[in-house]
């Protein structure tokens, strides 16, 4: 057990000395959700108010969260690409060689990507006051636990789709085709209430849209907003709204599910 | 007691039988090596004994543990230098042995001193602190080699140690490889499709088409030539031809102006052919028979070093172009 828990820890640490020291990755993954936010954001802000115009409630503190959900998903998603490109550039034969087990290669890997998501999603929380979010440290504590299990859930989307992958091409190129789909299905950018009847049965069973949700569930208690928007904006799912600990629900036994699948995988390739 | 002992390995990719009922052992201590053009299966059987990829059928011991069955027992007793670079660029040269170091299990002062240590013998102590992508080619070969070593391992497999690298380089590496075989005391087992490379080797198995044709040292495989070659050229060619068959008894064959002659321990034969001819010796060549030879003639076909090499240079071209 200790042995497994050291491996990983050396699994995790090499992830988190590259994300530190590749720089463009590090700039842009923290630059594009911020453009999104501002400049997306405060556009949309002045194009519709939500729920009638709402005192005390505008698009940004809808958008915010969701932009929150959107990085996680990004990041966690992609940073298993570290895999595919360790595969392709010959370290992984390195680590494969060692008398390591897969196991703990994968959840390093896993909680490599979850880690670089969650340091992400906090210096956006911080950055929050610019767009006009009340920062608070309640805030900031209780997203924490909730970015961290969004995360290792999406991660390991990656991770199963990374076990396969030869080049970082094709990872690329299968990730988008999933993960566009589930952002936009996701509600990060707009309410899910009143979409068609297909497209609100493909957001339903996008695990994507409970991780979203639970972001924003969690810091809407954190944001004084008005219950009647809360139930607006909430997911009915086979007639009962989804509160914040059935989201977490989903979000973990997906997660589980997911961990599990992509660890067999990656333990089963060569 | 053999360190390595392979019956009867096999390794199918679908239609394709890479690896055919290969059998062999390496006793401890010797440069063992694979000699055969690529594509001939060195690549699959060192995958193989290196626990990489499952053999179809067939087993392979490695210091006493079965490749399938013991992989870690396996993997803690081989150390490894790929065909292809296997080092982490973001990191510094340090910190991939030490990230090596941990991944079997060693830590401590120690082994810091181990990391310094070899650092110091393939001439790296300075550049230790700079990330790797700043290292030459050839660098990065010396630090892979360090790497391999440095959790003492009793087999260091090499996998085309010197492909990519221009003849110069390929020289210092094979220096440092022989200085470390002596201070290390391990077995090597590598693979190659140079000639000269292969020379290096205490034995050699000359593979083809998935299977081993020949296994000896490389002074007994050329010995299978049966003998030196010999040019000669002389005032008088027919007459010469003639008093070689008498005297000497040998097969004479014409090429060129010269006479081609097979003889065992050549340059002891060279003075009593003088002494035995009438007519004036103009030049004499003795050549011996390079493992070029014997694999022509066990296969009927050469293996090409010039072709090699172009396949080498795409290679690495490929490998750029996917970096950028």
């Amino acid at each position: 057990m200790k042995k497994l828990f050291k491996e990983i820890y050396i699994i995790w640490l090499r992830e988190m000395i590259r994300y530190w020291r590749t720089k463009p990755r590090l700039i842009s993954s923290l630059a594009m959700p911020l453009i999104w936010l501002v400049l997306f954001g405060s556009g949309m802000k002045s194009a519709f108010a939500i729920g009638g115009g709402q005192a005390g409630f505008d698009f940004i503190q809808f958008l915010f969260p969701g932009v929150i959900g959107m990085s996680i998903l990004f990041t966690s998603i992609f940073s298993v690409m570290s895999i595919v490109t360790d595969r392709q550039f010959g370290f992984l034969k390195e680590i494969l060689v060692a008398p390591v087990s897969r196991v703990s290669i994968a959840l390093g890997k896993i909680l490599g990507g979850s880690t670089t998501a969650m340091i992400q999603g906090t210096i956006m929380i911080l950055l929050s006051p610019i767009v006009g979010i009340k920062l608070s440290l309640g805030l900031v504590l209780a997203m924490l636990p909730v970015m961290f299990i969004a995360s290792i859930a999406l991660t390991s989307i990656g991770l199963v789709v990374a076990s396969r992958m030869k080049s970082a091409e094709g990872f690329q190129m299968i990730m988008n085709f999933i993960m566009m789909p589930m952002f936009f299905l996701s509600g990060a950018m707009f309410p899910l209430s009143n979409l068609p009847n297909w497209m609100d049965i493909l957001s339903k069973i996008n695990p994507a849209s409970y991780a979203i949700d639970l972001v924003r569930q969690v810091s809407f208690k954190f944001m004084d907003t008005p219950t009647q928007v809360i139930d607006l904006l909430s997911i009915d799912l086979f007639g009962h709204q989804v509160n914040l600990w059935t989201d977490l629900l989903i979000v973990s036994v997906f997660g589980v599910i997911m961990v599990t699948f992509g660890v067999f995988l990656f333990n089963k390739s060569d | 007691m053999s360190i390595i002992e392979v019956k009867g390995l096999t390794r199918k990719f679908k239609d394709l039988t890479a690896v055919n009922n290969v059998s062999f052992e390496v006793n401890r201590g010797e440069i063992f090596g694979f000699l055969g053009p690529n594509g001939a299966g060195k690549t699959t059987t060192i995958n193989m004994l290196t626990t990489l990829l499952k053999p179809t059928s067939g087993q392979a011991l490695i210091n006493g543990f079965n490749a399938v069955k013991d992989k870690d027992k396996v993997r803690s007793s081989i150390g490894l230098i790929f065909q292809d670079p296997s080092l982490d660029d973001k990191l510094t040269a340090k910190e991939n042995l030490k990230f090596h170091a941990w991944l079997y299990g060693e830590s401590g002062e120690k082994m810091d001193q181990r990391i310094d240590n070899m650092l110091g013998l393939l001439d790296l102590a300075v550049r230790k602190k700079d990330l790797v992508e700043t290292f030459s080619g050839g660098m990065k070969r010396r630090l892979e080699i360090a790497r391999g070593l440095l959790h003492y391992p009793k087999v260091l497999f090499l996998d085309e140690p010197t492909i990519g690298l221009d003849p110069q380089t390929r020289n210092r590496i094979w220096e440092y490889i022989m200085q470390l075989r002596q201070k290390e005391d391990i077995t090597m087992f590598m693979t190659t499709h140079y000639m000269d490379e292969a020379e290096y080797c205490d034995r050699i198995a000359i593979m083809d088409k998935g299977e081993i044709i020949a296994i000896d040292t490389p002074k007994k495989l050329k010995d299978m030539i049966g003998g030196d070659v010999i040019t000669l050229i002389t005032d008088n060619n027919d007459q010469a031809t003639q008093e070689i068959k008498n005297k000497f008894g040998l097969e004479v064959n014409k090429k060129d102006d010269g006479l081609l002659i097979t003889k065992e321990t050549g340059e002891e034969f060279i003075p009593l052919l003088f002494r035995g001819l009438s007519m004036k010796v103009k030049s004499v060549d003795l050549r011996k028979p390079t493992l070029n030879d014997v694999f022509l003639k066990l296969t009927g076909r050469e293996i090409r070093d010039e072709e090699a090499s172009t396949y080498d240079k795409a290679k690495k071209f490929y490998k750029m172009r996917i970096r950028h």
